[in-house]
């Protein structure tokens, strides 16, 4: 039977289709489908930017405007990956600039950009209009006031949790006169300050504005002219929300949020004085996402602007909020979904505040569409997680954080193994979980046998053998991304689940018991794996191989093992592999 | 390709069939396991007969070049900081011919650190809390700086009202967040010292790859000091975790056993600091409060480049102002 669909047709009809997965499936039909695919890929997600090359992406899609990267493992984030490891976005620009040059949007989350690549950027793509920079660094506001300055048509430049050095305020000044078109602008990570008049300026001209975060150093009295000139934000991040008391500050700040009908997003709070935060009543009934979780206000306070957002979604704030903050949020919110509560004293010894595993009860009872959430707390109980997996089988994201490693159930003295094996087995859409407490290898059978939609799981402190982790891959079908910290877990599982690792995106233990010979092994057995020994001591080989390296680093990969190595990681496997792939 | 298959020939299900806490995966008979299972590759179960020979490289050059580079350098490496300097130019130079590319036979072992999962699982046990632990509990740097940073404000405030009679804060607004904030979070500062981690960078000339040292975790410049010895020398996954002798009340203080050698020895590096108006400064100047205040990022510097830094003050004792500007001449 002929084939005579026409490639245009084909081409128009996949255009209505996005997403990654579904586009995969779409290239898999038949060799046509799969060339007539390729060409009209606009949007790409390398979620290991080891993974695949520039060069091999290039090669394959030739025709793409938007490319998202990530570079470190989600454990940089806590200071375990050591500085210098990788994640280098040069190479990459450098090989899109030549080949992308119609490129309009990059997306980085945590990898390594200077200012050359930066630059590099605002001068290559034409169109260039979004860059958006999560957990980044190795950059100045240098790099920034090129992209400023050059990029003609930026419309989102989103600076988060960044660690930029900051040179000068003067880079918002590079936005010539003549930009119009930002739609977002964040840099509340950036620690300078900038130039109010520069950021005025731009804010007045730029009326398709719908998101501004600001930094600490904009202060509170500046902000009211910043709103009145852009009504129509939607999110707004603010910069120090404090000031000595003045009514007639206060009363400009309330008339200036009046303004702004359409707001839905608050966050930024640094320093909050309570008196001023009344100033946003007028809006918080259209707030849908408030971050309060720089806000060092007390419970009290929190309740009273919490009670004002009766269409929250998803809230972020401190552990100040105690159970009763909870207890009022339950009572308020009922359209919440996502609860994040973070600790204001991580480090201390005892709980500077009265939150407990019923303030998470409460909310899990109260908040029908609860199913995302992040909870630092100090104490809990096998049967509080009972009744919140019985209350919530519609949780797809719980990460449990009791500070104190090996805490258990503080009633029973029990370790917590059956109240997570409980969020697991009635939540079964859930994708993500972190466990914290005092756990046996019972929790990962647990695990193994009912989350069977899982796709990341962090462990820390936890198990007693390598069952544990063998329960983990033999187990959960959907799993892609594993991260284990201080856990009796060595050689056997991973020998014995060494395919399994193929079919995920990455695995990180560190301070296991993981040896250097099994690395080796490993390394040497699966040339589609990338096994990184990372170890800041003596180089592996010189001293006994069964004696457990610092960190593992483990990925599926097509590119071979790197070549941006510093000189405390190792691959293993590396001389079979390079001439595998040179 | 079954996905069940393992590198082990067969059984790929091993010990796992059945019973869960049985022994037949624990770590007491993985020893056998190992053996039997490892076809051709050798476990070595003796402990560490290398190690005490084994010659550091320190990271100072990279790769396969590591191998035999040793590193006198708990002997010679000091890192100086201001109090060095009106006794000892003469002595660093001396030091500085043997140092860092000599095969020297004076070699630092690497001292009983192994770090299984046993004796980190010990460390955390016994440790005071989980503040000993690198990494955990697990926040973003980003939010433990811009909370402490919170915190730090009003506290620092006090110190440099007290002390110095002057505001040297130069935002308003930060001045009245801390009469706020002191209103506000008088419980928090009631309950005594809140610790939480102030991380900055840590470069090391010489060295491509730098580190972050978090700064609340010391109370004294000796401490800081002797913690940058060892990373730079022999960086471990915990910090000082095996090196608290003197825990007190405040669970985040390593006391340093005896005055550290770095700042009586003489080396070819010196710590430096760059403070919040981009200058950079000798460690060990200003009171360890006004530091915490002011520090940006560190550096240990060679001493050839640290020329330009070398105060000139009177002995520290008497000194009541912190030391003057040493490029530039902007007042504090």
């Amino acid at each position: 039977m002929a084939y005579s669909f026409p490639e245009e047709v084909l081409e128009h009809v996949f255009s209505f289709i996005h997403s990654d997965k579904d586009r995969n499936a779409v290239s898999l039909v038949c060799k046509s489908w799969y060339e007539i695919e390729r060409w009209c890929r606009r949007r790409i997600f390398v979620g290991n930017c080891y993974a695949v090359s520039p060069r091999i992406v290039i090669r394959r899609f030739p025709e793409v405007r938007s490319v998202s990267l990530k570079g470190k493992p989600h454990f940089a984030d806590f200071n375990l990956v050591p500085e210098g490891w990788g994640g280098y976005v040069y190479p990459w620009i450098s090989a899109m600039a030549e080949a992308y040059p119609w490129l309009e949007e990059l997306r980085l989350k945590r990898m390594v950009v200077t200012d050359e690549a930066l630059e590099l950027i605002s001068r290559s793509f034409k169109n260039f209009s979004a860059l958006v920079l999560s957990s980044c660094e190795g950059f100045t506001t240098d790099g920034l006031a090129a992209i400023a300055a050059n990029c003609r048509n930026l419309k989102e430049l989103d600076l988060r949790e960044c660690d930029v050095d900051d040179r000068s305020g003067n880079w918002l000044s590079h936005f010539p006169e003549s930009c119009t078109s930002l739609v977002s602008l964040s840099f509340s990570c950036l620690e300078g300050e900038v130039s109010f008049s520069a950021l005025e300026r731009l804010v007045s001209r730029c009326t398709n504005l719908r998101a501004l975060r600001l930094n600490h150093s904009v202060p509170l009295d500046k902000l009211p002219n910043l709103l009145r000139r852009a009504p129509q934000l939607v999110d707004l991040g603010m910069g120090a929300y404090t000031a000595e008391l003045r009514p007639e500050l206060y009363s400009r700040l309330g008339n200036a949020f009046a303004g702004c009908k359409g707001l839905k997003s608050l966050s930024g709070f640094w320093d909050v004085v309570p008196s001023y935060l009344p100033a946003t009543y007028s809006v918080c009934a259209g707030i849908t996402f408030l971050n309060l979780s720089y806000a060092t206000i007390q419970s009290p306070d929190l309740i009273k602007l919490i009670r004002q957002c009766r269409n929250l979604q998803r809230l972020w704030v401190l552990d100040y909020i105690e159970d009763s903050g909870l207890n009022a949020l339950a009572a308020s919110c009922k359209d919440l979904e996502e609860l994040r509560v973070f600790p204001s004293d991580p480090f201390g010894q005892e709980a500077n505040v009265s939150l407990t595993e019923q303030g998470l009860v409460s909310v899990s009872e109260g908040c029908p569409k609860l199913q995302s959430v992040l909870y630092f707390c100090r104490q809990m109980t096998n049967a509080a997680l009972f009744t919140i997996a019985r209350n919530r089988p519609n949780m797809t994201r719980f990460r449990l954080c009791i500070i104190e490693p090996r805490t258990p159930d503080y009633l029973t003295l029990q370790p917590l193994d059956a109240g997570f094996g409980a969020i697991v087995e009635h939540c079964k859409d859930l994708r993500r979980l972190s466990l914290s407490g005092l756990l046996t290898d019972l929790v990962f059978e647990y695990i193994g046998t009912h989350a069977q939609k899982l796709e990341m799981l962090s462990v820390a402190f936890a198990g007693e053998s390598d069952l544990g982790l063998h329960h983990v891959l033999s187990g959960c079908k959907s799993l892609r991304k594993l991260e284990i910290r201080d856990c009796p877990f060595g050689d056997k599982a991973l020998f014995v689940n060494a395919s399994k690792l193929e079919t995920m995106r990455s695995l990180w233990m560190s301070s296991c018991s993981v040896s250097f010979g099994a690395c080796k092994l490993l390394g040497q057995k699966m040339p589609r794996l990338n096994v990184e020994v990372i170890d800041e001591r003596a180089p592996p080989d010189l001293r006994p191989e069964s004696e457990p390296i610092e960190r593992l680093y483990v990925y599926r990969t097509i590119a071979g093992p790197r070549l941006d190595m510093p000189g405390f990681v190792w691959t293993m496997g590396d001389e079979k592999s390079a001439t595998e792939f040179s | 390709m079954d996905g069940a298959m393992g590198l082990l020939g067969g059984g790929g299900g091993g010990g796992s069939s059945g019973g869960s806490t049985d022994g037949s995966m624990s770590t007491v008979s993985k020893a056998e396991v190992v053996e039997q299972d490892y076809v051709g590759l050798m476990s070595e179960v003796s402990s560490y007969p290398a190690e005490a020979e084994l010659e550091l490289g320190l990271g100072l050059s990279l790769g396969g070049a590591m191998k035999a580079k040793p590193c006198a350098w708990r002997e010679y490496g000091r890192i100086l900081t201001a109090k060095d300097f009106p006794s000892v130019v003469s002595r660093g130079s001396s030091a500085s011919s043997s140092s860092s590319s000599g095969r020297g036979t004076s070699t630092t072992a690497i001292t009983g650190t192994k770090r299984t999962a046993d004796t980190v699982a010990q460390d955390v046990g016994h440790a005071n809390g989980a503040s000993q632990v690198v990494g955990w509990p697990p926040i973003r740097a980003y939010r433990i700086n811009s909370l402490a940073s919170q915190v730090k404000a009003s506290t620092a405030e006090e110190d440099d009202h007290s002390i110095f009679g002057n505001d040297k804060n130069k935002n308003s607004a930060k001045k009245d967040t801390n009469n706020s904030n002191n209103k506000n979070n008088s419980n928090i500062q009631e309950k005594g010292c809140r610790r939480s981690s102030l991380f900055v960078k840590v470069n090391m000339d010489g060295v491509p790859i730098g580190r972050k040292v978090d700064l609340n975790a010391h109370s004294c410049y000796e401490s800081l000091a002797q913690t940058l010895e060892d990373m730079f020398h022999r960086p471990t996954t915990t910090v000082n975790a095996n090196r608290s002798s003197g825990e007190k009340e405040h669970n985040l203080m390593v006391e340093a056993a005896k005055s550290s050698r770095l700042l009586d020895g003489s080396s070819e590096f010196v710590l430096t600091y760059e403070d919040k108006e981009g200058d950079w400064m000798l460690v060990g100047d200003v009171p360890w409060g006004m530091f915490l205040n002011t520090v940006k990022r560190l550096r240990i510097m060679r001493t050839s480049e640290a020329n330009g830094l070398a105060p000139r003050f009177q002995e520290r004792d008497q000194r009541q102002t912190p030391a003057p500007r040493l490029r530039g001449s902007k007042p504090i």
